[in-house]
């Protein structure tokens, strides 16, 4: 049985807002049948104020599905439109008090039936850009599908780069071997071959992308390298911030490089994957080693100065 | 009121008279059997005694066709890769598409190691295709490998035809028989099966020991190599605690078989006429005519399967589902596919598997329980109205990435 907290059993076994609402004036389907999650979200929404009166929800699916529904209706009453759009996947999760990364699909399918059904009253075509795929890291719910965009994105070839990108592989490691198999038909598909490591990468040793070695570390004024760090750090934010996330560089003092992180990252467990990640692309862009440091970790009396 | 347990196909309790036997092999007789001396001497006593056991009730001709082993799935594995080993000129396997995944995940691995997987396709009710089968036996094939009964459904297949057929041709034919063995009686000595598996948890013995039947004269190749247990057939120290256990639970199995094949066939079709007559919009898949006396699988069209065993699991009913949920996976289960159920109904299926420790009064609370769950599901669903499924359910729901 899935580990589901005290929240989405409550939300199951009495769900809030059952049933469409009668005269709703928006609604948005969402979801699979053939994955097994379906979601009809019905709201009523005042034409002047464009606040949401009442919210119902009819869900094809499991335990999750049901209880993300529920709580989806009891966070979108009240609000306007605007307001409800800010509501994210993690927002619903953590209303729940966290879900199984077996689950997190099913708080993707309450945002996505809000964005739905919003477009349905603005008139607008939702646009759906979801596509799932098999879920291979369990440890922090990332499928096959993102694992392959992003290695076509980055021109990826290692399960310790797919790790810092992806996060994917960076917990218990038993999918590493699902990642090798998904790296061996990507690089293949790109005309390469996927070369392994036996034992996984020894600690510290980084290699350097040779493309990159003309830029060598003398060559740059201290500003400019600066100005590279930036940079680097400016190219690497949209794709926090689409975690809910940011990094902002706060210092840089020969090796070490400070930097703030917020948002989702900040705290989280998550941090450290990202500051790896962070630290990954700065050494292949520089063509040194340097060491991404988290701003509150700075040693005091420089911080303070 | 205690729980009501329906899912043995997934485990079962180990009997009473099973844990009394094999207790003594965690503290007095403790020995390995391998020693000489008297602490290990007994202990090979003990197990082959058990061996006897497990011959007697698959009807093998020689104790020594069986080898111990950890698992079901070990010994789903030790057969084909065997079979493999054995015949490295043969390059092909036939299996069918609603095989456990201890036999189904490994072929899909062999494939990418280049071998030719051809897997039986089945109809609406869960059956083969013989003629199907029959053009695919010739001389690259290494090894069949048929389950006798389906976990899912509980639907048989005709494994002793099928072992005849490829055993006239010269091709190796293994049957996995975790969930048959114990409610199907056996003779394997008049059979044509060359190797055979079996799992001691679905027969009320303990978990982490299983059975490869293995034909006198069948070529042979040891998964695990190193000690001379098993007569160098299967390396590792024994576990003599499961491996008692399982010889006395396969006595039992013998004594109960009629008890099975009677009174819980019996509760098995109460239940399901129960719940059919009380529940619309529900039906049983796989093959009814042809099936194990305990396992009925029904359809729950419009809602999903895990939310219902969540309810039923609060009402004190284990059971279990073949959605995509309940496994965490993409997809409802391989067999609901393979037999063409529809998504709507597939993701709502729930196998109601029995034991003999199951009465009758069980049975009525469950055939109480399950259609008030049903009801307040369809509550929910986006595919019912008022009183029934909406008109046209898949068309009036749509949603946007189905
Ligand atoms: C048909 C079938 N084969 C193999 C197995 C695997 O057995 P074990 O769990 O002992 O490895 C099972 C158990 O679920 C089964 O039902």
């Amino acid at each position: 049985m899935w580990d589901y907290s005290e929240t989405v059993k409550e939300h199951f076994y009495n769900p809030k807002n059952a049933g469409a609402v009668s005269d709703a004036n928006a609604v948005g389907d969402v979801g699979s049948i053939s994955c097994g999650d379906a979601l009809r979200l019905t709201l009523k929404v005042e034409p002047e104020t464009e606040i949401i009166i009442d919210a119902g929800f009819q869900t094809f699916g499991c335990g999750s599905a049901i209880a993300s529904s529920s709580a989806l209706t009891e966070m979108v009453k009240g609000k306007t439109l605007d307001q409800a759009l800010e509501i994210s996947n993690q927002d619903i999760a953590d209303f729940l008090d966290g879900l199984p990364p077996e689950k997190m699909h099913c708080s993707v399918m309450g945002r996505e039936a809000l964005q739905a059904a919003v477009a349905d009253y603005r008139g607008e075509v939702w646009e759906d850009d979801h596509e799932e795929g098999a879920l291979i890291c369990k440890c922090f719910a990332i499928d096959d599908v993102m694992i392959r965009e992003t290695i076509r994105a980055n021109n990826l070839s290692s399960v310790e780069e797919v790790t810092n990108y992806t996060k994917a592989g960076g917990g218990c490691s038993s999918c590493h071997e699902g990642i090798e198999n998904i790296l061996t038909e990507e690089l293949e598909a790109r005309g390469d071959t996927f070369e392994p490591s036996a034992v996984g990468k020894k600690e510290g040793v980084v290699r350097l992308n040779p493309g990159k070695k003309e830029e060598a570390p003398a060559t740059m004024t201290p500003v400019q390298r600066i100005l590279k760090i930036q940079e680097v750090l400016e190219g690497l934010r949209p794709a926090l911030q689409a975690d809910g996330g940011d990094v902002e560089l706060m210092d840089v003092e020969g090796k070490n490089i400070y930097v703030k992180l917020t948002g989702a990252c900040n705290g989280c467990q998550m941090a450290a994957m990202t500051l790896g990640g962070v630290q990954q692309k700065l050494i292949e862009v520089l063509g040194e080693f340097v060491k991404v440091i988290p701003h509150t970790e700075r040693p005091v009396e420089i911080a303070g100065a | 009121m205690a729980d009501i347990y329906l899912d043995n196909n997934a485990t079962t309790m180990c009997d009473p008279d099973v844990v009394q036997e094999l207790m003594p092999y965690f503290s007095e007789q403790f020995g390995n059997p391998s020693s000489l001396h008297s602490f290990g001497n007994k202990v090979g006593f003990a197990i082959k005694k058990a061996r006897q056991q497990v011959q007697k009730l698959l009807g093998a001709e020689h104790d020594s066709e069986i080898i111990f082993t950890s698992c079901g799935s070990e010994s789903d594995s030790t057969a084909i890769l065997s079979a493999l080993k054995a015949q490295p000129e043969r390059k092909e396997i036939i299996t069918t598409v609603v095989e456990h995944p201890a036999v189904l995940t490994l072929c899909e691995y062999l494939e990418t190691e280049g071998y030719t997987v051809h897997k039986l396709k089945v109809d609406s009710k869960g059956n083969l295709d013989m003629d199907e089968y029959a053009s695919l036996l010739t001389d690259k094939v290494a090894v069949v490998s048929v389950m006798w009964a389906n976990n899912e459904t509980g639907t048989i297949f005709p494994v002793l035809e099928m072992a005849e057929m490829a055993d006239e041709k010269g091709i190796m034919f293994h049957t996995d028989a975790v969930q048959a063995v114990g409610k199907i009686p056996m003779n394997l000595a008049d059979s044509k099966i060359h190797m055979l598996s079996l799992s001691g948890h679905k027969l009320h013995a303990p978990k982490g020991v299983g059975v490869l039947y293995l034909r006198r004269g069948v070529r042979f190749r040891p998964l695990l190599r190193g000690g001379h247990q098993e007569r160098g057939r299967r390396a590792g120290t024994e576990n003599t605690t499961g491996i008692v256990g399982l010889g006395k639970a396969c006595e039992l199995a013998m004594e109960h078989m009629e008890y099975e094949n009677t009174a819980v066939a019996e509760m098995r079709d109460r239940l399901q006429e129960g719940i059919l007559a009380a529940v619309p919009h529900s039906f049983v898949t796989g093959n009814p005519e042809n099936r194990l006396p305990n396992t009925v699988n029904i359809a729950f069209e419009y809602i999903e399967g895990e939310a219902i065993l969540l309810l039923m699991n609060k009402q004190g009913v284990a059971a279990s589902s073949g959605s995509a949920c309940t496994s965490g996976s993409l997809e409802p289960s391989h067999v609901m596919k393979a037999m063409g159920i529809p998504y709507t109904a597939a993701h709502g299926t729930v196998r109601f598997s029995l034991s003999r420790y199951n009465t009758p009064e069980e049975i009525e609370r469950v055939i109480e329980a399950v259609p008030p769950i049903v009801a307040q599901l369809r509550k929910l669903s986006p595919y019912w109205g008022d009183n029934g499924p909406v008109e046209n359910p898949e068309e009036a729901f749509a949603p946007v990435y189905a």
